[in-house]
This record gives C-alpha cells, structure tokens and sequence, in this order.
C-alpha cells in the first residue's frame, strides 16, 4: 500500500511518500491511522491532532471509515486551499 | 476543459481558443485569480496532488456543465512558485445566455476552492507558513447546494 503525505504533514513525516504493509484487520482509514500513529512517534505527531488532517483513497476524498485493500493509493493532507 | 500547468496564462488567447467556430455562443465570463500582498509576502508556493488534482477539476467541470446550458469552459490552476500579482487560476464560461456563462464561472471557483487538492506556503518577511483553509469557502460552496 502507498501512502502519500502533502503540504505540513509532509514536513512533519519527513517523506512524501512510503510503501507499507499493514496487518490483516486494518481495513479502514481510521484504521490505518490508529496502526501508523502505532509505529513510530513520527507518526504520532503527524496524526497530533486528526481534526486538522483530510485524507484521499485511490484519488477520491475518502472518510474514516472508507474501506481500504492492499495496493490502495492513500494520501494524506491538510484542508485544501486551491483557487 | 481542464488543465494544471506551472506557466503563465493569457486570458484573451484562451477565450479565443475556447469560442473559436461556436457561434452559439452568445456571452462568456472570465475569472483570474491573483496573488494577494497584504504586507510582506515575497512568494507563495502552490502544491498539489498530481492525478487527483485533474480528476477533481474534470469533475468540477462536468459539474457545471451538469447544472449550465454552456456552450464550453475552462479551467486553469497554475502550481510552483508565484509571486505577488502573479495570476493562479483562470475560469471561463461559455453560453448562449449570459446568466448561465456569470453563475457557472462563480460555481467553478466556488467548488475548486474546497475540492481540488491545492495547498499553498507563503513566503514573508518573517518566514515560510502554510495557508489554512478558509471557514468562508466552505461556506461559498454550500450556497450552490440547493441549485442545479
């Protein structure tokens, strides 16, 4: 599975992008949250404080519960601000 | 139309180019964003989400074409590095009618706003910040819930 990050959650991460391979069970965004927030406390504080983070699944705006499969695209990033 | 581009735009070339050989064109309206100097910005850079970024334009265009009898549109964001008076984004519209051409060019604005995946990092005197996104967007986009 990759994931992307974007804008100052990249800064944050550090890297802009990163194959993982979550266990069987995390099935969903939020779950894949809760696991990353889990490894390493780089993570811990990029998901500091989730009401600020959206999150895209395959290039749709996905929600916590959005189902998420090996080989899924999943990015993470701020509100937009385009235009 | 979309497109995502890191060079400049001309505004008149591209309405030419969109209403070119379509005489039922009757009105077309125009929006140019630029960047804004409130007191100190030296730059401003514009990130985004390649792939997502044109799939959420194409939508928005389809969606006005949805809502709009229009004849043709256009939509151009600009990425990378800007500087103040430097134009973003670029919206037309197209239509017999005018009324149709000046709401769906508000609507294109309104809904890239809060759908297409732009983050932006100002550069000023006293250092680098990213721009937060705006409650009144939100709100902009919400008034075109009820039409269409």
């Amino acid at each position: 599975m990759k994931i992307l990050y974007f804008a100052w959650l990249r800064d944050k991460a550090g890297i802009s992008e990163r194959e993982v391979s979550p266990p069987p069970g995390i099935e969903t965004v939020g779950a894949l949250i809760d696991w990353l927030v889990a490894q390493d406390d780089r993570q811990a504080e990029v998901f500091a404080d989730r009401s600020v983070v959206r999150f895209a699944v395959n290039q749709d705006f996905a929600e916590p519960d959005t189902p998420i499969a090996h080989g899924d695209e999943v990015a993470f990033f701020p509100p937009v601000t385009g235009g | 139309m979309i497109r995502v581009q890191r060079e400049a735009f001309d505004v008149g070339r591209e309405i030419a180019a969109l209403t070119a050989g379509n005489s039922r064109i009757g009105g077309v309206a125009s929006f140019v964003g630029l960047v804004r100097d409130l007191g100190g910005l030296r730059s401003m850079t514009l990130e985004h989400y390649p792939g997502m970024t044109e799939r959420q334009l194409k939508r928005i265009d389809d969606e006005a074409h949805r809502r709009w009898p229009l004849e043709a549109s256009l939509i151009v964001h600009r990425y990378g590095r800007l500087e103040p008076g430097d134009p973003i984004v670029l919206t037309i519209a197209a239509s017999a009618h005018r009324q149709a051409a000046f709401d769906s060019c508000n609507f294109l604005m309104d809904w890239l706003k809060t759908e297409a995946p732009f983050w932006k990092r100002e550069e000023g005197a006293d250092g680098e910040r990213w721009v937060a996104a705006r409650m009144d967007d939100d709100e902009a986009r919400e008034r075109w819930r009820g039409t269409g």
